[in-house]
């Protein structure tokens, strides 16, 4: 018969790791921020007049809110039930609020899009527009509010700083997308687009990591590890690219990708940290009898 | 009764009841009447119709349950403690019952986006079967590792403190089938009562070590509907040493989403009007 450790019960966890599949959760928190900031991007330049950036902004979103549709229904434990998302309302559960987020912000993604790819219906598809751009900034940051709103110490004690990584994290993505998809010149706002949001995320990020301390030993250690160090030189080579790119089509092309995939690494990169700190007893105990001793000295 | 003659009282643990109607109920689990007999366990699954979740063993100790689950709503721990205390060699097993805290603040509760988890009029919570659709988000929130998804049909269970039993005045299986009273079933006020008593025997037994677990409608749950007397610090059962709902934040993160979502709309904004602003 073995030991218990005084430090955890035969060193099992205390939580439930998140039932929550890989790829389609963090693809979905990919994705989504993708999709809601393409929408932001494309609604400003939609309005100063940028139609091609703005044309192939609305197309990515409306393609990556529906994949992230499918991967989110794809996920539950009964799919054919995913419409009881839809019976209540509660700001208490971050999952409500994004599922109606979803509902609302789906539509009018895809009829922007139908309408600037078609060219038809130019002043539904310019308020479809104006309501996509609203509803995307919510849709690509309230996802760090559902995966902070937890029991998992590596995502709620980084709650303070997640929405602007994520926030920073789907510019990235959006801005990447539209250097992809337009002309060296025409894609210039997507470019500082990235800029900006690589800025905030590397910023964000490193808040992320001091504020956890020893507890943001899961975002250092194994397959997270690799991932989010993928993402900080993916979005390193993605910047670097991206001085280049009003001068060659080829670089524009490449330093967005590589700035989509920084995005991608980032949100798989914290989502395999908050499975491995859920799996450690020790991330969970840890900061709790330290929590448990200050309020006891200050009591005393 | 007229609409106007409903009173609703605040209770100190932040539990609304209406006058004339069922008080909270729980369980006070004493671990330190527990033998490890796990008759709770085999009642629960019994009464519940819960499915078996594998003949296996552990291999670590006398516990072969290994932990709260789907399919396991009592959770008998053990725990082999040898030449702990001051006595060389001296050694000590520790049982204790674990189950579904039935929080006061519930984070499963909160974070439910169908409504399928619910409060009862006996202050518990309890999924409803019929509306689940097997998000998981439940299982990442609770703070005890409790609930979970059961594989065969994709839903979430946990411990419904016997709701089918409770509305017929009867006591819930696991207590029922407890033959030391370690688990007892009441109402919650009572249990409180109850606990506090028990721990003020141990303490002049000189069992210092004594200590009751979520019974405080202050701690970070609100105090638990079922709550515990251990001998040693949570975490040797495999409990949380000061679990906190982690929707008590969620205001916080909504402000922080609004400022980010503001921010990433300036952003696009910015980006659009070029660093020097736009001049065509």
């Amino acid at each position: 018969m073995s030991t218990p450790s005084a430090d955890s019960y035969y060193g099992q966890p205390v939580l439930k790791e998140p039932t929550w599949h890989s790829p389609e959760v963090p693809g979905y928190l990919f994705l989504g921020g993708l999709a809601g900031a393409s929408s932001l991007l494309a609604a400003f330049a939609h309005a100063s007049g940028d139609d091609e950036l703005a044309r192939a902004s609305k197309a990515g979103a409306a393609v990556a809110i529906g994949l992230s549709g499918a991967a989110l229904v794809k996920d539950l434990g009964r799919p054919a039930r995913f419409l009881n998302m839809l019976r209540v309302f509660k700001v208490t559960s971050p999952m409500s609020v994004g599922s109606w987020l979803i509902a609302s912000y789906g539509p009018a993604a895809a009829a922007a899009a139908a309408s600037a790819v078609t060219g038809r219906l130019p002043r539904a598809g310019a308020a479809a527009t104006a309501a996509a751009a609203a509803l995307g900034a919510g849709v690509a940051t309230y996802t760090a509010a559902l995966i902070c709103d937890t029991a998992v110490p590596a995502w709620h004690d980084g709650h303070r700083e997640m929405p602007y990584v994520f926030a920073g994290s789907a510019a990235t993505a959006a801005g990447g997308l539209g250097m992809l998809a337009v002309g060296p010149v025409a894609a210039a706002p997507a470019v500082r687009f990235a800029v900006l949001g690589a800025a905030t995320e590397l910023t964000a990020r490193s808040m992320l990591l001091r504020r956890l301390g020893e507890g943001a030993g899961p975002y250092q250690a194994g397959r997270a590890g690799r991932l989010m160090e993928a993402g900080e030189v993916l979005t390193a080579a993605g910047l670097s690219g991206a001085m280049l790119a009003a001068r060659s089509r080829t670089a524009a092309a490449l330093s967005g990708m590589a700035l989509l995939a920084a995005s991608a690494c980032t949100r798989f990169g914290i989502f395999e940290a908050g499975r491995g700190s859920a799996r450690d007893p020790a991330a969970t105990i840890g900061p709790q009898r330290e929590r448990r001793r200050l309020s006891e000295a200050a009591a005393r | 009764m007229t609409a106007t003659d409903v009173q609703i009282t605040t209770r100190p643990d932040g539990m609304d009841t209406y006058p004339g109607q069922q008080p909270r109920m729980g369980f006070f689990t004493d671990t330190s009447v527990c033998i490890g007999c796990k008759a709770c366990e085999v009642a629960c699954k019994e009464w519940n119709g819960v499915p078996e979740d594998g003949l296996n063993l552990t291999g670590m100790s006398y516990d072969n349950t290994g932990s709260l689950n789907a399919s396991t709503w009592r959770h008998v721990a053990f725990i082999e403690q040898i030449g702990r205390s001051s006595e060389p060699g001296e050694s000590r097993w520790l049982m204790s019952s674990d189950v579904c805290k039935h929080c006061t603040e519930a984070a499963c509760l909160d974070v439910c986006p169908t409504g399928a988890l619910m409060r009862t009029e006996f202050g518990t919570v309890v999924v409803q079967d019929d509306i689940c659709n097997g998000c998981g988000y439940c299982v990442t929130a609770c703070p005890f590792g409790v609930i979970a998804r059961r594989e065969t049909d994709g839903g979430a269970h946990k411990c419904t403190l016997c709701y089918d039993r409770m509305g017929d005045g009867q006591t819930p299986a696991c207590a029922l089938a407890c033959p030391t009273e370690s688990i007892q079933y009441g109402p919650v006020d009572e249990l409180r009562e109850r606990a506090q008593r028990r721990v003020g025997e141990l303490h002049d037994q000189g069992n210092d070590a004594a200590r009751l677990y979520l019974d405080d409608p202050t701690d970070g749950i609100g105090g638990g509907g079922a709550f515990f007397l251990l001998l040693d610090e949570p975490e040797v059962y495999g409990l949380p040493p000061d679990p906190v709902v982690t929707t008590r934040d969620l205001p916080r993160m909504w402000r922080h989403v609004a400022r980010a979502g503001a921010a990433l709309a300036a952003g696009a904004l910015a980006a659009c009007l070029g660093w020097e602003g736009r001049n065509r």
